[in-house]
């Protein structure tokens, strides 16, 4: 218990120091804000006024008091140039992000475990070759690319290579724009969602397997499995209660890794299928400028990494009795 | 154990775990090497050698969006095609590799001196400069690197310089982690304690003495990073937050062939081919380097 709060106290102070990191290197940039929220032709009085009702004008550690003691009260401030509270900002974007990132990383855990368990324990050498091979590639290729291959292939390309049309699917936003709002079916959405989903779970199953491939065969090699197999043990037991068991439970841990590369995946697959989540939002938030928002998302982004250690940690520590002891 | 030790413990894990690397073959990484090298030559050579006219903007509309394998309007045969100016896609992508190839390996060196200066200050000096930069390294990996890379260079400008020196900043990280807990280990050994008790300054004894034991697991890491960092700027460059035209990476290659993606596809997906491979190459690399290191401490 002690070491749980201990840990929890470490985090909030870790985060603490991201935000003001982040707050220093955004008011250090060279660039006015103001330049382009107030109009050019507004007058020398008027542009002070509006500077001073922006909070713009007071020194940059007031602001950041200020901005600081906001956060506490979960007040993130206020969109630049949206003119709304930037939490309201976040929430409207946040379900999308949730839902492509929550699925996709369930998809690549899922995916991932079992290839390497196809290539660790069961599958030919050729098998395991030919896998590693591919999930090599695809953990090497850039996500913005891999979703213009897919688009590519699923839109003209089913056309080229003759197969057949349920497979040409909609490559851009998250529902069929010329559609009635209200008729529009689940076939539909899903449709939308399967292109985006399947670039951002490809390299992270890709990365997985080759953690579960390692970690199985490791298992594998221990001493008290071939001691279980000298038991005479059929080789279905052995690999479910001393293989599995011992060397997908550290996998847990691997999604405070995973974390980190879903969100920059989730960058790009936002902006190149047209999705309006977390990521379309900072990029546009950093084209304009947009303190606040750019503050708030980076405080989400790292507020969830750290989250993310902190549960696997305490999930591995109930999973395997043998850390709680060291 | 921090968060993030976890990360340093799975890192180490797999540098260990060397025995059990039984689907990467004895030749992978002559191949990877081969590659790399072969890579470089090409951005090396192919620009330079290419004819006139084969780089410029001339005739458009006789030789724009020629598919590879074939001739433009004038005669010219194309191996890759050419782009929606006309211009050979194959002189393109290896003039586009000498920025890919070169932001990647400056940026990486960047980040690795970063770390190992860091890493031995931290690991050398224990007490206050210790924790200060860890908690520094800590905060930077919470953030997520494109997030912290694309705030970093939208705000000071793109540009070359700026993501050169944007890598080197936010990925000295692990580099330095491992340099930290290497040098923490040797710091304690008899010789490094003689050389001290000698009378010999301690920057010495950090250069010639403790250093030269640490950098092993260091340059390991060094190598995975070049991939990264050639991804990391590709990602950049395709926002419009990396390399700015005239010039051109990967990246920004694949990009402009965005709106020419259902006619002429391979004008985006060609450069895309020459990151995975490259990437593919760096990390079979790295992996090998990590093996060898790891099968030499197990002997």
């Amino acid at each position: 218990m002690h070491r749980l709060s201990s840990r929890v106290l470490d985090a909030l102070l870790l985060l603490w120091l991201v935000t003001t990191i982040t707050f220093a290197l955004v008011h250090m940039a060279p660039g006015d804000p103001a330049t382009l929220l107030i109009s050019p032709t507004a007058s020398a009085e008027e542009a002070a006024r509006q500077r001073t009702s922006l909070g713009l004008d007071a020194p940059i550690p007031l602001q950041y008091v200020h901005w600081i003691g906001g956060v506490l009260r979960g007040d993130l401030g206020v969109s630049l140039v949206r003119a709304e509270p930037v939490t309201r900002v976040i929430a409207d974007a946040l379900p999308v992000s949730l839902f492509l990132g929550g699925v996709s990383l369930l998809a690549s855990f899922v995916i991932g475990t079992i290839l390497g368990m196809i290539q660790a324990l069961r599958a030919s050498r050729r098998a395991d070759h030919v896998i590693t091979m591919v999930t090599t590639a695809i953990y090497a290729a850039p996500s913005f690319w891999l979703a213009l291959a897919m688009v590519t292939v699923f839109t003209s390309g089913v056309v080229w290579l003759g197969l057949p049309d349920f497979l040409r699917l909609p490559a851009f936003g998250m529902q069929d724009p010329a559609a009635d709002p209200a008729s529009i079916g689940w076939v539909d959405r899903w449709r939308h969602a399967v292109l985006p989903l399947l670039v951002l779970s490809l390299p992270g199953a890709a990365g997985m397997s080759r953690f579960a491939r390692r970690a199985l065969l490791e298992a594998a090699d221990a001493p008290h499995v071939q001691a279980a197999y000298a038991r005479g043990l059929s080789r279905g037991s052995v690999e479910r209660a001393h293989v599995l068991r011992n060397a997908l439970t550290p996998l847990v841990v691997l999604f405070g890794l995973t974390l980190p590369g879903v969100i920059a995946g989730s960058v790009f697959v936002e902006q190149v299928f047209a999705w309006p989540g977390l990521g379309r939002t900072m990029l546009s938030a950093i084209a304009a400028r947009d303190y606040p928002v750019v503050l708030g998302l980076t405080l989400v982004y790292a507020g969830a990494v750290v989250t993310a250690n902190l549960l696997a940690d305490v999930i591995l520590l109930r999973l395997d009795p043998r850390r709680r002891a060291s | 154990m921090t968060p993030k030790l976890v990360t340093a413990k799975l890192v180490t894990a797999r540098l260990r775990s060397a025995a059990s690397s039984g689907a990467m073959t004895e030749r992978a990484p002559r191949w990877a090497a081969g590659v790399l090298v072969g890579m470089t030559m090409a951005a090396m050579v192919v620009p330079a050698l290419a004819p006139d006219g084969v780089r410029d903007i001339g005739d458009v509309l006789a030789t724009r969006l020629v598919p590879p394998f074939s001739r433009d309007g004038r005669g010219v045969w194309h191996l890759l095609g050419t782009d929606a100016f006309g211009r050979d896609l194959l002189v393109r992508l290896w003039t586009g590799a000498r920025i890919s190839l070169g932001v990647g390996v400056t940026g990486t060196a960047l980040s690795g001196a970063l770390g190992i200066l860091l890493g031995a200050l931290a690991g050398w000096r224990s007490g206050v400069i210790d924790r200060a930069i860890v908690a520094l390294g800590d905060a930077l990996l919470a953030i997520p690197r494109l997030v912290l890379l694309l705030v970093i260079a939208s705000l000071w400008g793109p540009g070359l310089g700026v993501v050169i020196i944007v890598l080197g900043l936010t990925g000295w990280m692990s580099v330095m982690r491992l340099v930290r807990a290497e040098v923490q280990g040797v710091r304690a050994l008899a010789f490094v304690e003689g050389a001290q008790a000698l009378g010999v300054p301690s920057w010495r004894v950090l250069r010639r003495h403790v250093l030269p034991n640490a950098l092993g697991s260091a340059m390991v890491a060094i190598t995975l990073g070049v991939g990264n960092a050639i991804l990391l700027e590709s990602g950049l460059s395709f926002l419009g937050l990396g390399i700015q035209p005239p010039a051109s990476s990967w990246g920004s290659m694949i990009a402009g062939g965005r709106e020419w993606l259902l006619v002429a596809p391979w004008i985006a997906l060609m450069p895309g081919v020459a990151l995975v491979i490259t990437v593919v190459a760096c990390t079979v690399l790295g992996d090998a380097l990590g093996d060898r290191r790891a099968q030499r401490e197990i002997r």
